[in-house]
């Protein structure tokens, strides 16, 4: 227990050890920082490709393993795209991400030459959010139909999206028609399954201790959901 | 269990539907009358050369008796459908051997989500299957696009794209409910009259 512990501490030294070297001495990263643990660069896209060769080669750092590399979607900023690039360094056992932002037409270069299993990602990546990658020779769409239009896990594309395939006998194929549902898609994320009733009759304990309340609890604050009773102490 | 079981057969006795019953139901248990039955069809063709039967219970016998499926597992469906297949539940003793070419296959199990992208290759296969073929619709999914039925890449039921025969509920179904929906379609096969499929 004690061995994990220090092997913990010593895995955060040194992880904020090298998130401080990341920041002084690769230029082009704008913040290296531990985040819940885990270290985060985040880097501009022009110099995104002599940090990343750093990354895999320079001293230390040996991520030789590109473990994933994925995009995400924020609609309200200007460039509304994020690139995520997670690595992982086999020989140093440490784990790294990478971020990059971008928008819709500006292209983010192409890592295929240093992991060559950025290909497939990259493909992927701009299958579903058309992020463009600049020096991939294959950039084709990987998952989606063939004729596919649209990049489904933009924020911006209808969930049931546009078309639809359906057998015609009469031309005997399978052809694609506009969506027509029979019923909207409703949304059933509730607190609970019975919606308003966060606690049953008769399981007020068990819901006490599912929320973390509990009458030793002295701070008043962020009790204004609490039940009746369990707050008089 | 047992109290039901006669209730089954006085029903069969009782209905006036007596000929469109399942061959092997009628079957005779092992013993001096079947004995005789045998020996009378040996005797038969050693006389005659030939034996004269219903073509249509023939038939009938034969397609339910070696119902090969496609092994077209699309998703995880297509584990409980290989369960299905081990020794466990045995399909092999139906006489239920998957095919890996839809040209030898009679049945088609979609067991899984269709995609857009897989739909016409999956009319496809259908359309390169044997008359007379038949498709079982397995799990959620394949009826009605189940847990996908709102996204935009999945076909809302197989049947869109083919006709079904008989639909197997479930996400995914256990074995044993594959099981019995093969036994409905070996009932539905038997129920059909004709020799050509109408």
């Amino acid at each position: 227990m004690a061995d994990a512990l220090q092997m913990a501490a010593a895995r955060a030294a040194s992880l904020g050890a090298l998130a401080a070297s990341l920041g002084t001495r690769v230029p082009g990263v704008s913040s290296a920082s531990v985040e819940k643990g885990e270290l985060v660069v985040r880097a501009s896209r022009d110099s995104l490709l002599p940090l990343m060769a750093a990354l895999r080669d320079g001293p230390g750092f040996k991520f030789e393993q590109l473990m994933d590399l994925c995009g995400v979607d924020f609609p309200e900023r200007a460039e509304r795209f994020e690139v995520v690039y997670n690595l992982l360094s086999v020989s140093l056992n440490q784990r790294c991400r990478v971020i990059v932002t971008t928008s819709e037409s500006v292209p983010v270069p192409s890592v295929h030459h240093l992991w060559s299993a950025a290909t497939w990602w990259e493909r992927e990546c701009y299958d579903l959010f058309g992020v463009l990658f600049s020096g991939q020779p294959d950039l084709r769409r990987i998952l989606t139909d063939y004729g596919f239009e649209g990049h489904p896990l933009r924020k911006d594309f209808p969930l049931t999206g546009y078309v639809e395939v359906r057998y015609d006998p009469d031309r005997r194929a399978v052809v694609y028609e506009p969506v027509k549902l029979t019923q909207d898609f409703r949304n059933f994320d509730f607190v609970s399954p019975w919606e308003g009733m966060m606690t049953l009759p008769g399981d007020e304990k068990a819901h006490e201790t599912r929320q973390g309340l509990s009458y030793l609890d002295q701070s008043p604050a962020g009790r204004g959901t609490a039940p009746k009773g369990s707050v008089s102490r | 269990m047992t109290a039901q079981a006669p209730l089954v057969t006085d029903d069969r006795h009782a209905g006036s539907a007596g000929s469109a019953l399942a061959w092997n139901r009628e079957a005779l248990s092992p013993g001096p009358e079947q004995d005789a039955v045998i020996k009378g069809i040996t005797g038969e063709i050693a006389e005659k050369g030939f034996v004269v039967a219903n073509i249509d219970k023939l038939v009938n016998w034969a397609r339910t008796g070696s119902l090969w499926p496609l092994s077209f597992g699309l998703a995880c469906c297509a584990v409980e459908m290989i369960h299905a297949f081990m020794p466990r539940y045995d399909l092999d003793r139906f006489g239920i051997i998957p095919r890996g070419s839809p040209r030898q296959a009679d049945v088609m199990i979609v067991s899984g989500t269709l995609t857009n992208k897989m739909a016409p290759a999956m009319r496809r296969i259908y359309d390169q299957m044997a008359e007379p073929r038949w498709v079982i619709s397995m799990g959620s999914c394949a009826n009605g696009g189940g847990y996908y039925h709102y996204s935009y890449s999945v076909v809302r039921g197989c049947d869109r794209i083919v006709p079904v025969d008989v639909y197997v509920p479930g996400c995914p179904p256990t074995a044993e409910a594959l099981v019995y929906g093969i036994l409905q379609l070996q009932k539905k096969i038997r129920r059909t009259g004709t020799i050509l499929r109408g």
